[in-house]
């Protein structure tokens, strides 16, 4: 057991650091500390020209095989990466979900050709993902889905619809979970197609959130089409491969997603520091509290990325999502005790939010997408602790 | 960065679960506590002769086993999660640290090896009758001897771990009218040296012992100080940080202990024909309680790797005073969060004597207060970062 970085590892550091220094000037200067969870829709092209100033410089997919055009660091390397991108300011990736979940997903399952076709336009900056999962009828029952696809003169023709779609207006395709065998329920009868969003079939339409911004959206598929090629995996198999880039999920790129929780923790302590709140014995302990958290967070990441690398889940994964989301919604809520009577007062009308006005209400979803807390209390119950399921149809 | 268990150290936590899950039941446990000892001295024999334990990051040159912190912290975490009665956190936790740290070579000969050897039982006295654990808690005085090179203790030692049967006492004494961490000295005292008056406190946890000492003029010689007079406030301090470590690792433990024993009560407990386990409202809580043992080991054992560096190290590692308060604030109340947790869930036979879950409910709370309670580390932890 052994909590330190090699001189090898902390060199890479160095290197990581200096590049960034470098590159994140300039034109980019402004989006520094932007665009993460709850300012997605901010700087949209600009961090799109971001991606493949990254990609020059040899930064996509670092935890990619070298064989697909990787970068293929060790895990201590990818998590240095990612702690010294959220340090530095970077912007939050526009291609998050290309390169930690659809690539992946490829990676695992695609075909040779799908490999060829998509892995270098994410690699590159140029092609941009989206993911087709949630429906209004299929949250946490997610194998709900009633989105259908049949083939149709050689294409897969999708109607239905799916919702929570974050950065769709930004993307060139879509992966969908969509029901492929008529009749099918549950996690039977689904596929994973990868769909071109810039056709007639397919309209999106942004959602007004909490914050009064728009990051996630509703998209209607009605008649759309993609190439009968353009499926992950055999018909059938939608649920398996769904299921297995859940998993890709929680990778090192936690470690980098901390890395931003520090700086607004920091951004709370300097406000009570000024405002004498860091006299009042409470807030003392909530603010320790608070740190004491982000703490553990990192080192049970730092167990995470342990161990045996065998896809199967640790507990100290198991727990994470529920861990982290709780641990920065509390965070949102002592941000505006912290802040008093300030709380209140917006930057500027109509709603233009403060960073820790936008923490404190962004942070309400942190509990709820990607498995809201009730559901992963039960992941935990029955998979970690093996007590008895819940029901199930289908 | 590895942070997970080598093969070996794998082999020691199985060895020491395996071990313990023989010989500290629920039965042995109870024997032991009914005892004023408050431990069953064969077996602490056998755990000294067979398995060593008490020897495990002693360095080889005084006897011991020559590993590390995580050792002893594996150790520690299995003999929590079992109760285990016995005098180690008092002799290696406390004891054994403050030597390694405060004494001279032959103060550590003398004294560590008959530890190792598992011939002596030792413990720390440092806190005085207000309630505070921390270094700055001495009341007893060391009053320098008017005619000679020694010093006299006076004064009250109080909730001292193993106190009553202790074979050495390390004693924290202050000089005359100094505050805070100055002017402490540290002495090691045989238990039987004149003027030592010992009493065993029954306490309401009663898997591990506290006593009171009350010091009456008791005379020492100068080979019985560890370092220079009025010096010891940082060795103190560093030690009693190294304990906290130490007891949020049986915290761990015992956490853990308490979610098995709950998930296993609800998976066999029938209520509307149904295992009770079954019903979201209990699954969820036990959820919790996992979150809370899983989030403990990450602070245990990353406070247990900055320990091994604070006390073996070729640094003095800085972050072993916030590692030490973390580790020790958020086990506090994890595990007194299990624990509560585990009568609730248990019903009615959590609230009995015959359940085990009311003993590690009353182990939780006292080991919240020994060494500082979540609040306490929480404001030395507000005090670095505001």
């Amino acid at each position: 057991m052994k909590i330190s970085f090699s001189a090898e590892d902390e060199r890479f550091r160095d290197e990581v650091a200096g590049w960034l220094a470098d590159n994140l000037r300039g034109e980019f200067e402004s989006l520094r500390f932007r665009g993460g969870p709850g300012d997605e829709h901010s700087f949209p092209e600009e961090r799109k020209t971001w991606e493949r100033r990254l990609a020059e410089g040899g930064w996509t997919g670092v935890g990619w095989p070298g064989a697909v055009g990787g970068r293929g660091l060790s895990i201590n390397q990818q998590v240095i990466f990612h702690e010294e991108y959220a340090r530095a300011g970077g912007p939050g990736r526009m291609g998050h979900i290309g390169e930690g979940l659809a690539g992946p997903t490829l990676i695992a399952f695609g075909s040779e050709a799908q490999k060829a076709r998509f892995l270098p336009g994410i690699l590159a900056g140029t092609e941009y993902w989206c993911q087709g999962y949630s429906e209004p009828g299929a949250g946490s029952d997610l194998a709900n889905v009633k989105t259908r696809a049949e083939r149709v003169d050689g294409r897969w023709r999708i109607n239905g619809q799916k919702v929570w779609t974050s950065l769709a207006h930004e993307s060139d395709w879509c992966f969908v979970i969509a029901r492929t065998e008529p009749g099918s329920v549950g996690h039977r009868g689904l596929s994973f197609l990868l769909v071109p969003m810039d056709q007639p079939g397919i309209q999106v339409r942004p959602i007004e959130q909490i914050t009064g911004t728009c990051e996630f959206n509703e998209v209607f598929f009605d008649d759309a089409v993609t190439d009968a090629d353009n499926i992950v995996g055999a018909p059938g198999d939608g649920w398996k491969i769904a299921m297995a880039l859940l998993g890709f999920e929680r990778g090192v790129s936690t470690l980098g997603q901390q890395m931003q929780f520090q700086n607004e923790l920091d951004q709370v302590i300097a406000i009570a520091r000024d405002n004498g709140q860091a006299q009042d014995p409470v807030m003392r302990q909530r603010i320790a509290d608070a740190w004491i958290g982000l703490r553990i967070m990192r080192y049970n990441s730092l167990r995470m990325l342990s161990g045996p690398q065998d896809g199967s889940l640790s507990k100290a994964a198991m727990i994470y999502k529920l861990y982290w989301a709780s641990w920065h919604r509390d965070l949102g809520k002592l941000a505006m005790d912290v802040l008093g009577p300030e709380a209140e007062i917006l930057e500027g009308a109509p709603y233009d939010l403060t960073r820790l006005q936008s923490l404190y209400l962004f942070t309400r979803s942190d509990t709820i997408y990607g498995g809201t807390n009730e559901i992963q209390r039960n992941i935990i119950a029955e998979r970690a602790l093996e007590m008895p399921r819940e029901p199930r149809l289908g | 960065m590895d942070f997970a268990f080598t093969d070996e150290q794998e082999m020691i936590r199985e060895s020491a679960q395996d071990f313990l899950a023989d010989v500290s039941t629920s039965a042995a446990v109870r024997a032991a506590m009914a005892t004023e000892l408050g431990y069953d001295p064969a077996l602490w024999g056998r755990i000294c002769n067979e398995l060593c334990w008490q020897a495990i990051h002693i360095p080889e040159e005084y006897g011991g086993l020559g590993l590390g912190f995580v050792e002893l912290t594996i150790l520690l975490e299995q003999m929590g999660r079992r109760l285990l009665c016995s005098p180690f956190l008092s002799t290696v936790g406390l004891a054994a640290n403050a030597l390694l740290l405060a004494g001279d070579e032959e103060q550590k000969r003398q004294w560590l090896e008959p530890i190792a050897e598992g011939r002596l039982t030792a413990t720390l006295a440092w806190a005085g009758r207000r309630g505070r654990q921390d270094a700055g808690a001495v009341e007893v005085q060391a009053q320098a001897q008017a005619d000679g090179d020694g010093f006299v203790l006076s004064g009250v030692a109080r909730y001292v771990p193993d106190g009553h049967s202790a074979d050495l006492l390390i004693v924290a004494a202050r000089a005359p009218g100094s505050e805070g961490t100055a002017g402490i000295s540290l002495f090691a005292v045989p238990a039987d040296t004149a003027g030592v008056e010992r009493r065993w406190l029954p306490t309401m946890d009663q898997t591990r012992r506290q006593a009171q000492i009350r010091f009456d003029g008791v005379r020492l010689g100068r080979e019985a100080l560890l370092g220079e007079a009025g010096e010891a406030g940082a060795a103190l301090e560093k030690t009693l940080q190294l304990a906290a470590v130490c007891v949020a690792a049986e915290q761990l433990g015992g956490a853990q202990a308490v979610l098995d024993l709950t998930v296993d009560y609800t998976r066999e407990r029938v209520q509307f024909g149904r295992p009770v386990g079954g019903f979201q409202a209990i699954k969820h809580r036990a959820a919790d309680m996992m979150l809370q043992v899983e989030t403990s080991r990450s602070a245990v054992y990353y406070a247990a790797c900055v320990a091994d560096e604070a006390l073996f190290g070729e640094t003095s590692c800085g972050e072993l005073p916030l590692a030490a308060s973390l580790a020790k604030a958020w086990c506090s109340d994890a595990y007194f969060y299990c624990a509560e947790e585990s009568i609730q869930l248990h019903g009615g036979v959590g609230f009995t004597w015959e359940y085990d879950p009311h003993l590690y409910f009353k182990r939780a709370k006292s080991s919240e207060s020994l060494l500082g309670a979540a609040s306490w580390h929480r404001e030395r932890i507000a005090q670095a970062i505001l």
